[in-house]
């Protein structure tokens, strides 16, 4: 595992609200291929550490490695670009975009998008488009979402939206994703569902994962490894069968015995 | 009659800029601009004072009125983009109340309340009084197809669709690699052009202008004429525009039915009615009498030879 490249590479991340440091000098790595799980009670920090590592937030200190190029001050848009994309702890499917549209938004260089091609050059819009819509239907067969894609979003269901947000992903063509919940609030039967993808991507396409999860059976059929953060620290570190038997974790969920 | 017919035609027209104008930036991106009169008494004022001023032709007026509006809409988006929607909105209503203080006091320039007078016309001396008029019309509506098809256009590129989605939840295309600030600005600025734009011509067809012609009723008729006709639609604002004309216009013959009324307490009814209408439409119809077209996916078998097919969606699908 140690000889494959860092995908992810954060030290000493922090992020305070008011005098409380909700990330508190967090060290995160994810090595390409790994699919590493992020735990730990509500509270924890994991979605503000997702929101400084997608730089949807900006840290007060720490440094940010993407893919080996220094992410600390960029803006949330170049992250992609970097190869990094996330989902959202609940589901921002844009509602009045089609499903196909919300797919086709996250499309990388589509000429259509840049204000000058839209106007002054149709054919060559038209012809990225259509290869667009080539890649967007591809990812929603993947995401078994296909004979959904001229709905409006809003008409998905609530597990229907979180695989919309993972064909997004796979659209941006992006080689991190990181999850936020994605079983959260789901039918049983799509959860499994979005496990076996997920395994499938991570297998099959090289895709490097990074899943905040309160389901342990997602966790430990997924995870290669498992970081469990607690009041904006991280705490323990390892396998899923490591970190189960760890006083502090156990201490952290049931809290201290007396 | 009919030169009466022509002039409020004009004037329609000129306000389905407007409303295309705002259709862009408020209608498909989402940014709240109060100050739809500021971009247009400064298009209005830049263009009065190049022509009159320095002597030089419309067309330099009507571009000095272009420039003039990307500068200001730059300004004023560029400040306050990047704070959250309500923020561009009181931005935008102190610009435009700026502006029209400027107008009022500056009288070296402006002339203030008395008014400005321009005798710089775009129109052939052979014309005369009804063929001027008819020619007006005309540079109107030309402007008025300009935007329409350049915002048609880009509403239904890619361009369009990330707009859309910066309207819906900018985060999203942020966190999906799209510059949102950028896409923003290029939106405000297109939109302040037009406005600016607009001003111009209007000021070379009434002649006289003073800053009372823009003032914060008229952007409000704007609004009225995007939420009546459909936000999101261009064909909606330019039926939003000529409805809301027509029936301001239109309530002046209402006068010799109600004897009783004087001049201002009639025109007082107008906006009345015109409010009374607005109610009614988002009461029952809050998508506007059209909605925003959704754009369907093209069908997988005849990809290549229908681009992109549109129905409307009737009634509210978002939850």
């Amino acid at each position: 595992m140690t000889a494959l490249p860092l995908r992810i590479e954060a030290s000493g991340l922090t992020k305070r609200f008011g005098g409380i440091a909700v990330v508190d000098a967090v060290s995160f790595q994810a090595h390409a291929g790994e699919i590493v799980g992020l735990i730990g009670p509500n509270g924890a920090g994991k979605t503000t550490l997702f929101n400084l590592l997608s730089r949807v937030l900006r840290s007060d200190a720490g440094t940010l490695l993407i893919n080996g190029i220094d992410a600390t001050r960029r803006a949330p848009h170049e992250l992609a670009t970097l190869g990094l994309v996330r989902t959202f702890q609940l589901a921002r499917e844009l509602d009045r975009l089609t499903v196909l549209e919300n797919v086709l938004l996250a499309a990388r260089d589509n000429r259509g998008e840049r204000l000058f091609d839209a106007l002054c050059r149709p054919a060559a819009t038209r012809k990225s488009e259509h290869a667009m819509i080539q890649q967007a239907r591809e990812a929603l067969s993947i995401v078994s979402l296909a004979p959904h894609e001229a709905k409006p979003a809003a008409a998905l269901s609530g597990g229907q939206k979180k695989l919309l947000e993972l064909a997004r992903c796979l659209m941006s063509g992006a080689d991190i994703i990181l999850l936020d919940e994605i079983a959260a609030g789901v039918a049983p039967h799509l959860v499994e569902e979005i496990v076996d993808l997920v395994a499938r991507l991570n297998r099959e396409h090289g895709k490097t994962f990074v899943v905040i999860e309160h389901n342990v059976g997602v966790i430990s059929r997924l995870c290669s490894r498992v970081v469990v953060m607690a009041q904006g620290s991280v705490i323990a570190e390892g396998s899923f069968e490591t970190i189960s038997r760890d006083a502090n974790v156990i201490a952290s969920y049931l809290g201290q015995a007396a | 009659m009919e030169s009466y017919l022509i002039a409020i035609l004009t004037i329609a027209g000129i306000y389905a800029v407007l409303a295309l104008a705002l259709n862009l930036q408020f209608g498909m991106t989402g940014l709240i601009n109060f100050g739809v009169v500021g971009f247009y008494g400064l298009g209005a004022y830049t263009s009065a004072l190049v022509t009159e001023l320095l002597g030089l032709p419309f067309a330099a007026g009507l571009a000095a009125a272009i420039a003039v509006g990307a500068v200001a809409g730059a300004a004023a988006s560029g400040l306050s983009l990047r704070l959250s929607g309500d923020f561009l909105a009181i931005v935008t209503l102190g610009f435009a109340e700026t502006v029209r203080l400027v107008l009022n006091n500056e009288d070296w320039l402006t002339r203030g309340p008395r008014g400005f007078i321009i005798s710089t016309r775009p129109v052939p001396d052979t014309l005369g009084r009804d063929g001027a008029s008819l020619f007006y019309l005309g540079l109107v509506l030309v402007l008025a197809l300009v935007a329409f098809l350049v915002l048609e256009r880009l509403r239904r590129s890619p361009y369009g669709r990330t707009l859309r989605a910066i309207r819906e939840d900018d985060l999203v295309p942020a966190t999906l690699g799209k510059n949102v600030f950028a896409y923003r600005l290029q939106a405000f600025v297109i939109g302040s052009v037009l406005m600016a734009a607009a001003g111009s011509i209007y000021a070379h067809y009434v002649q006289t202008i003073t800053p009372d012609n823009f003032t914060t009723p008229i952007a409000i008729l704007i609004w009225m004429s995007l939420v009546v006709g459909g936000a999101g639609n261009n064909v909606g604002a330019v039926v939003g525009a000529l409805a809301v004309t027509a029936i301001y216009e239109g309530s002046r013959f209402l006068m010799p039915f109600i004897p009783w009324l004087n001049a201002e307490q009639m025109s007082a009814l107008r906006f009345i009615i015109i409010g009374i209408a607005l109610i009614a439409v988002i009461r029952f119809r809050p998508e506007g009498l059209l909605p925003e077209p959704v754009n369907l996916p093209p069908s997988r078998t005849a990809q290549s030879s229908t681009s992109q097919q549109q129905y409307q969606v009737t009634g509210g699908t978002a939850s």
